[in-house]
């Protein structure tokens, strides 16, 4: 098994690593609604797990980004993201709030601030 | 985040609307604010795609088959690493557990005798955590037979929206300076973040996401490729033991 191929046949492998491992989740959702109790111990545990999963996958874009997020000083990083949180609570935890001015800031710290 | 019982009021239009109206109320509720951040952050999907050397129908047709930025962002980001189809589709799938239980408690609002179950499969695809978000605060006080025509409006014009984040924020990728492309990249981070806190229902939640964010960095360095899976498992598992302990001392 290698990784991404190009051409007709990434169609075939994104169906295969996107579709076909995200929608049976969906899907099992639906089918189990008709009579699961929602405030089972299971679901709890279920939630936790992905809201780790989210959490580690935030500080890791974060702390060890790729892409053009990787050319940005460490500091501007972290310093816009808590910039970010801080808006986000002191608007009484409106997300507008928190992910504009921390996406904002980012951006202006690497014109006004690089050396 | 819903009403109180006591509380919940229908809107003045609801008053002898047809499912019909409830459609189209539901498409003229989507420019919202919350909907104008995920479109922002679509955009910074589209321009990741783009980084990753994806092509634009390629990124395209990865948010229509995933509809769900954290998953599309590890598909992505295991494409750029040369990782393999079964260990790409094993992360995506451990991030996209998620969806269960989303789906799981928000599909009762949408059952209504009327909604064929083919719809709700529909309707299920085009769930990720801004919609439930917007749904748990807006269905609960439509009248049950106006719901599920309010969400379909809604989520079929987020739907378009999103699709053209997608394609704006490839095009743009390659055009705009790299500062801001960055920004935009930086939108999605922090947009997972915040929304994490904004749905935590109690501590146990916040402290999945503190044990979470200290180990996602760790174990990336020390198992690469098993590391989401591994974070997940064992900081949902050490917050919800936690939470047990302390619930049974």
């Amino acid at each position: 098994m290698s990784g991404f191929v190009h051409g007709n046949w990434s169609y075939l492998w994104l169906f295969l690593a996107g579709f076909c491992a995200t929608q049976p989740w969906r899907y099992l959702g639906v089918i189990l609604s008709i009579n699961i109790r929602t405030d089972s111990e299971v679901l709890v545990w279920v939630r936790l797990v992905s809201t780790a999963l989210v959490a580690g996958l935030v500080t890791r874009m974060l702390l060890l980004p790729a892409g053009a997020l990787a050319s940005v000083p460490l500091e501007m990083r972290l310093g816009s993201f808590l910039l970010g949180c801080c808006m986000f609570f002191l608007a009484r935890k409106s997300l507008a709030a928190g992910v504009f001015s921390g996406g904002a800031a980012l951006v202006l710290a690497q014109y006004f601030l690089q050396p | 985040m819903a009403a109180k019982p006591g509380e919940l009021q229908a809107p003045e239009w609801c008053r002898g609307a047809s499912r019909k109206d409830a459609y189209y109320r539901g498409v003229m509720a989507a420019p919202s604010v919350p909907v104008i951040v995920v479109l922002a952050t679509f955009v910074g999907f589209g321009a990741l795609a783009e980084g990753a050397g994806l092509t634009m129908a390629q990124a395209v047709f990865v948010t229509v088959s995933v509809f769900a930025l954290p998953g599309q962002v590890v598909l992505v980001d295991q494409i750029a690493q040369g990782t393999a189809l079964f260990s790409t589709a094993f992360a995506v799938t451990l991030t996209s557990v998620r969806l269960l239980p989303l789906t799981l408690s928000l599909m009762p609002y949408l059952r209504d005798g009327i909604t064929p179950r083919w719809v709700e499969f529909i309707f299920a695809h085009m769930l990720a955590i801004t919609m439930w978000i917007e749904s748990m605060r807006r269905l609960p006080q439509l009248p049950e037979r106006l719901r599920s025509p309010f969400y379909g409006g809604f989520v079929s014009a987020l739907f378009a929206g999103i699709l053209c984040a997608t394609a704006l924020g490839f095009l743009l990728s390659g055009q705009v300076p790299q500062e801001i492309g960055a920004g935009l990249i930086f939108l999605t981070p922090i947009y997972f973040f915040l929304s994490l806190i904004a749905v935590s229902k109690s501590h146990i939640d916040l402290l999945a996401v503190a044990i979470g964010a200290v180990l996602g960095p760790v174990l990336f360095v020390m198992t690469p490729g098993l590391d989401l899976f591994l974070t997940g498992l064992i900081g949902g598992t050490a917050a919800y033991a936690l939470s047990y302990w302390w619930n049974s001392r």
